[in-house]
């Protein structure tokens, strides 16, 4: 076998591996990393530790609930930010289409038609709708089902209703 | 001395019949997966109708052709026809056209047909301004406000359908 015919050959392994793999991670389930401790108690929850150094978790992120766009209060969900369509976040979603949400300035809003209000859990240092107001449903990108790393936290996860500061 | 024999040919056969099969499902699996990625990643087919885009577009429907990497390039700005999917029902995808992309000042007529009255916003980061080209039936973002970049599809660059109209799309 020529050196041409080998390199081809694995390049064609390469590409195709890499076309299944891509597939699957768009349409049926992907690994993300979270940063950030905005999620606190649910993911990344000792960010602050003593040692400094601190690890970031590993998520599985279903995007079976795509085809339909059903979601529920307390789905924690990746979405694209807003403001920077590179960037993506994950929060808890606390409002749905129709919702009234009491904010802390002594306001009510509506979470508008095909909209969603989400809210970090460490409501402490966390960017979510209080800041940029409700998202459409269109920028959310996968619903996260299981932490899979680091493997002392390997489980599913509650979607406990978060109750609003 | 005879039932091993079978045995062995039974189980060759089955092996051979599994090899076939699992070779033939690899098969399936990347032409599926090619298929997702051109659809994704590169260029899809789309159906359009309805009046909002009426000298452009029309009415009963057209095939357009849109393409799927300037959008996750950043290559989509003013003027260009754009597929979106809806803010205010996700499962539905909406064709306009950007007017303000972000920083730009748009001013606009609120309530187009009836007064004159006309209101200006700055288009906040990262979102664009859409509007259709017919103003008097559009629900566009002078209803909407401002849609965010990642709701944007698409860049329309071609129609198929109509035949008689087939090419790149007037600006």
């Amino acid at each position: 076998m020529s050196p041409q015919r080998l390199l081809f050959d694995i390049a064609k392994k390469y590409f195709t591996t890499g076309i299944v793999c891509l597939t699957i991670s768009d349409r049926y389930a992907s690994f993300t990393a979270v940063r950030g401790s905005s999620m606190s108690p649910t993911f990344n929850p000792h960010t602050d530790s003593t040692t400094g150094i601190s690890f970031d978790d590993y998520v599985l992120v279903e995007k079976f609930c795509l085809l339909k766009y059903k979601f529920s209060r307390g789905d924690v969900v990746v979405f694209r930010s807003p403001s920077n369509y590179k960037e993506k976040n994950i929060k808890r979603i606390v409002g749905l289409p129709g919702d009234w949400i009491d904010l802390p300035s002594l306001d009510t809003v509506r979470v508008p038609e095909g909209h969603c209000w989400v809210v970090g859990d460490n409501s402490a240092c966390s960017l979510d709708s209080r800041s940029f107001g409700p998202i459409p449903l269109g920028l959310i990108c996968g619903r996260v089902t299981h932490t899979v790393w680091p493997p002392h936290r390997i489980g599913g996860l509650n979607s406990r209703t978060h109750a609003l500061p | 001395m005879r039932a091993p024999k079978l045995l062995q040919q039974y189980a060759l056969q089955w092996k051979s019949a599994a090899k076939d099969v699992l070779s033939h499902s690899v098969l399936f699996a990347q032409f599926i997966s090619l298929l997702h990625i051109t659809d994704t990643y590169i260029c899809s087919p789309t159906l359009v109708y309805g009046p909002s885009m009426l000298p452009t577009l029309n009415f009963t429907g057209d095939v357009l052709l849109v393409d799927k990497l300037s959008p996750l390039l950043g290559k989509v700005g003013n003027g260009d026809v754009v597929l979106v999917r809806s803010p205010e029902n996700p499962r539905k995808s909406i064709t306009k056209r950007i007017v303000g992309v972000e920083g730009d000042t748009v001013t606009f007529l609120v309530d187009s047909g009836r007064s004159v009255r006309s209101n200006s916003v700055v288009v906040p980061k990262g979102h664009v301004w859409i509007q259709g080209d017919n103003i008097y039936a559009s629900n566009d973002s002078r209803h909407f406000g401002p849609v965010p970049y990642g709701l944007v599809l698409g860049k329309v660059f071609c129609r198929v359908w109509p035949p008689e109209e087939f090419g790149p799309l007037r600006q």
